[in-house]
């Protein structure tokens, strides 16, 4: 099959013999595990167990929450014992809502359904079973993947493509995977197919792992799903890139791969999809590459959702040098966190312990604008002027050389001779652009507030007004009819047998009459009588 | 462990340092063939324009209280001063190199900033300030002087060169460039001119009148590939560079030989060799992206054929390359990389819409 070129890359070295050679074996059932509320992209899942509850292997214990969101479940059988803040498994460290479940070590399922034939279900309820089971992208960006199965099967999907580069150095549990359950995978594929009716299935693997290209061409036999072999390239796994690769199509700025007709998927996340269809499982683990210079015995694990971190290592053979930095996924886009408390997450591909020496960290240098960056970058973005703006704050100009198109797969940073670090530049930029965003946002609602509340109060005072005008209205043509009342009045005390009735003004005919206890009123119908009676 | 750093948790294997160590690395063969052309008062001068530079640079971050270790030993300054040595007449007077070297150093490139920051090429800043301030002692050539020749210096005799302005009988010489000039001035031809005078063979191999490390064409040719292979620079600046003197030489000389001369003769001659592979292919001075680079390049050919064929210096390259050098954030501000998902004017692709049936 013809490949399409992709722009820019880089070729790390791989490191992937640490682990490669290394069947996936199970970690030991821990005591106690940490399950976050969110391990994917969207809201966080909403607990529906309580402290003290007991849940079974497979059960719900969040639900998903809103449009974008997935549901968790008990890695394994025991009590809830806490549902509360614990460290998240990200650099910043903080707290974030987890359910801490204490394992009873039954390891005891809740009642599953085996499917003979899983392609009886309809397309729909596919979707449907695989948000059930809290599936999200295995590749690393834990988007819900019931959610892009739904939006492609209604814009329709000529290519799906399945995700087996497997760029990032030192992680193999992809690879490993392909390897040993490549039948299953092929499963899981093909049902992802049918589910949105895709057209062209093709399965994207790099040409440094032959064992799993072989294993999973046997496994393809016979369907219509095609393995691809592609060259050894860092961001060959990145969903833009390796639909470049594969199609030669590009997703538009600001699209989805839906809007050209592409859908990909992780070849972890198609092995999900088959236990959750096959089987009923829901994704309650996967596999992680424990590897790293400072690890004993590198090795890929099958581990459970919320296992700490610390018991992976210490399975692995703990230290043998010491850690420069421990980090979660691949080096490359990796995230260094401080300490290994923390859980295992769906998220979670690799767990690193990489020594100074592989860091290679030194403190950084002028920029000499050779542009290896821009070379390197698979975007084609121009990273040194773009570090130059967000240096100087102007955070505009860079935003109008593409900063929003930076997908940070640290190519830049990697080739920089000056070991700037530039992916921390352009993420500090999206953050504080994000922050504007949000402050944008905040003082358009608070401005909406404002302007309503200034609406209110004008509307008040101009009721209060029209009120004001109506009483003075009802004031004045009160003060006419007195006014008429007592030119009648006049006329009718003229009338009155007075000595002298001339000099009376209304006011003091008023007063003569109140005198004589005639009321204003009596004295009006006295003075109507006496007009009519005159008439 | 260490403060949490950002992604990623690896790195090339390659610094600053890395980078002008292989370019002197790739100088190297060029500047000892000019020592042994040249002879002692070639040494004397090298080594007097890397010390200059070396203690002008270490002032200057003095005034500025920075830190002068690491910046001396980033080897860009080195580099600077090696460059300027190269293209310096090999028995000029001490003072030229130091001047030199300062100029380069302190006013070309400590006062923008320091290293990155200068818009302007250094060692060829200098050499221009050099060529129009002091014409007589730049221009002032020597027939080379191999050891065991007649003519060679010895020791002594290479410091007063360098120090005394001591002259060796016999020993002016002119450059191709120069001498074709002069003798255009005169009336004469270009073929009469160049008879006797020009050897290509010679030309090849540097075995002849010139810059102290400009004259071995083919030892700055495979430097040049060299750092080629090595990733430090591309092809793109070099061999535009060398295309745009090229064409217009075959263009014209096809026309009228009797007046321009061919491809070769400017292939081989002066700082062309050295510009293409070393000078125009500064990062800091030269455009960011491949075709900026070719753009670059070929600007700073053209420039270099059109002074030496109709200016009044007979040797073009460093006013081309300053020149282009100002052109630079011009020629990166209008040539950029398409961005993925985006058109060349930046706008999104548009999305076909994938129609479910068909």
């Amino acid at each position: 099959m013809k490949l399409f070129t992709l722009r820019g890359g880089v070729h790390p070295e791989g490191r992937k013999a640490l682990s490669a050679d290394m069947p996936i074996r199970s970690v030991p059932l821990p005591a106690r595990l940490f399950v976050p509320l969110q391990q994917h992209i969207g809201a966080p899942a909403t607990p529906v167990v309580s402290v003290g509850d007991h849940v079974l292997k497979g059960q719900l214990i969040a639900s998903a929450q809103g449009a974008v969101s997935s549901a968790i479940h008990a890695p394994t059988s025991g009590r809830v014992v806490a549902l509360g803040d614990y460290i998240a498994p990200h650099a910043s460290g903080l707290p974030v809502p987890t359910i801490t479940l204490d394992s009873d070590g039954e390891n005891r399922w809740v009642a599953t359904q085996t499917l003979d034939d899983p392609f009886e279900l309809s397309m729909e309820e596919i979707a449907a079973r695989v948000g059930a089971a809290g599936i999200v992208g295995l590749g690393g960006a834990t988007f819900p993947a019931a959610l892009k199965l739904n939006l492609s099967r209604n814009s329709g999907v000529k290519t799906l493509i399945i995700n087996g580069g497997e760029c990032e150095p030192y992680l193999t549990c992809d690879d490993r995977l392909m390897r040993e359950r490549a039948v299953q995978i092929v499963e899981g594929i093909r049902l992802i197919a049918y589910a949105v009716a895709a057209k062209e299935v093709l399965v994207g693997i790099e040409d440094n792992k032959p064992e799993a290209i072989k294993a999973m061409q046997e496994a393809v036999r016979g369907s219509e799903v095609r393995v691809v072999v592609m060259p050894s390239m860092y961001p060959m796994g990145s969903e833009k890139q390796i639909i470049q690769v594969l199609t030669g199509n590009e997703i538009p700025a600001g699209g989805r791969p839906a809007d050209i007709g592409m859908l990909v998927h992780n070849v972890a996340t198609a092995y999900a999809v088959q236990q959750a269809i096959r089987y009923g499982r829901p994704l309650l683990s996967r596999i992680v590459t424990v590897s790293g210079g400072a690890i004993s015995k590198p090795c890929n694990l099958e581990v459970l959702v919320g296992t700490p971190v610390q018991e992976l290592i210490e399975f692995a053979g703990g230290y043998a040098l010491p850690v420069a930095r421990l980090v979660l996924g691949g080096p490359m886009m990796g995230q260094q966190i401080s300490h290994a408390r923390v859980p295992v997450v769906k998220g979670t591909s690799g767990v690193l312990a990489l020594t100074a020496a592989e860091t290679g960290q030194t403190l950084p240098s002028p920029c000499i604008r050779c542009s290896t960056c821009v070379r390197a970058c698979p975007v084609g973005l121009l990273p040194l002027e773009m570090a130059a703006h967000i240096r100087a704050t102007d955070l505009s100009a860079a935003v109008a050389l593409g900063l929003k198109d930076c997908i940070a797969c640290g190519s830049c940073s990697y080739v920089c001779p000056a070991h700037i670090p530039l992916v921390h530049y352009f993420n500090f930029a999206k953050g504080e652009l994000m922050e504007q965003e949000r402050g944008k946002l905040k003082l358009a609602a608070t401005k909406k507030l404002a302007d309503e509340r200034l609406e209110r109060i004008q509307r008040i005072e101009r009721e209060r007004q029209e009120a004001a005008a109506k009483r003075k209205a009802a004031r004045e043509a009160r003060e006419r009819n007195k006014a008429a009342a007592v030119d009648e009045l006049s006329c009718l005390v003229r009338s009155l047998p007075l000595s002298d009735p001339l000099p009376l003004t209304g006011e003091e005919a008023i007063e003569a009459l109140r005198g004589s206890q005639v009321n204003e009123l009596a004295a009006k119908q006295a003075a109507t009588q006496t007009i009519t009676e005159a008439a | 462990m260490n403060a949490i750093a950002h992604s990623p948790h690896a790195h090339a294997p390659v610094t600053i340092n890395k980078v002008m160590g292989t370019v002197m690395l790739a100088l190297t063969p060029a500047t000892l063939f000019g020592f042994w052309l040249y002879g002692w008062p070639a040494i004397n001068i090298w080594a007097i324009s890397l010390l200059a530079a070396l203690l002008g640079e270490a002032f200057v971050l003095r005034l500025q209280q920075r830190a002068i270790r690491p910046v001396l030993l980033d080897g860009s300054g080195i580099l600077t001063a090696w460059l300027l040595a190269l293209s310096l007449p090999p028995w000029a007077p001490w003072w030229i190199a130091v001047l030199g070297s300062l100029f380069a150093v302190i006013l070309a490139k400590q006062l923008y900033g320091g290293l990155g920051q200068n818009p302007f090429n250094p060692a060829m800043a200098a050499r221009v300030m050099l060529l129009i301030s002091f014409p007589m002692e730049m221009t002032t050539w020597v027939a080379p002087a191999p050891p065991g020749s007649v003519h060679a210096p010895g020791w002594l005799d290479g410091l007063a060169v360098t120090f005394a302005a001591f002259q060796v009988d016999g020993m002016a010489s002119a450059s191709l460039l120069g001498h074709v000039k002069t003798e255009f001035t005169r009336g004469i031809e270009l073929q009469q001119a160049l008879s006797g005078f020009y050897a290509p063979l010679d030309a090849l191999w540097g075995n002849r009148a010139g810059s102290l490390g400009e004259t071995a064409a083919l030892f700055l040719l495979a430097g040049g590939l060299f750092l080629i292979a090595k990733r430090i620079i591309t092809w793109h600046a070099p061999v535009a560079m060398l295309l745009g003197v090229l064409i217009p030489a075959l263009i014209f000389s096809a026309v009228n030989p009797a007046h321009y001369a061919g491809p070769l003769y400017h292939l081989l001659s002066g700082g062309l060799m050295l510009g293409a592979f070393f000078i125009i292919t500064d990062p800091v001075t030269s455009p960011n992206t491949a075709s900026g680079q070719f753009i670059f390049g070929l600007g700073c050919g053209l420039l270099t054929w059109i002074i030496r064929t109709w200016g009044g210096y007979p040797e073009g390259v460093a006013f081309a390359v300053l020149l282009m050098n100002a052109a630079t954030p011009v020629i990166d501000h209008y040539v950029k990389p398409r961005i993925y998902g985006r058109n060349r004017k930046g706008v999104s692709l548009s999305i076909e819409p994938v129609k479910k049936e068909s």
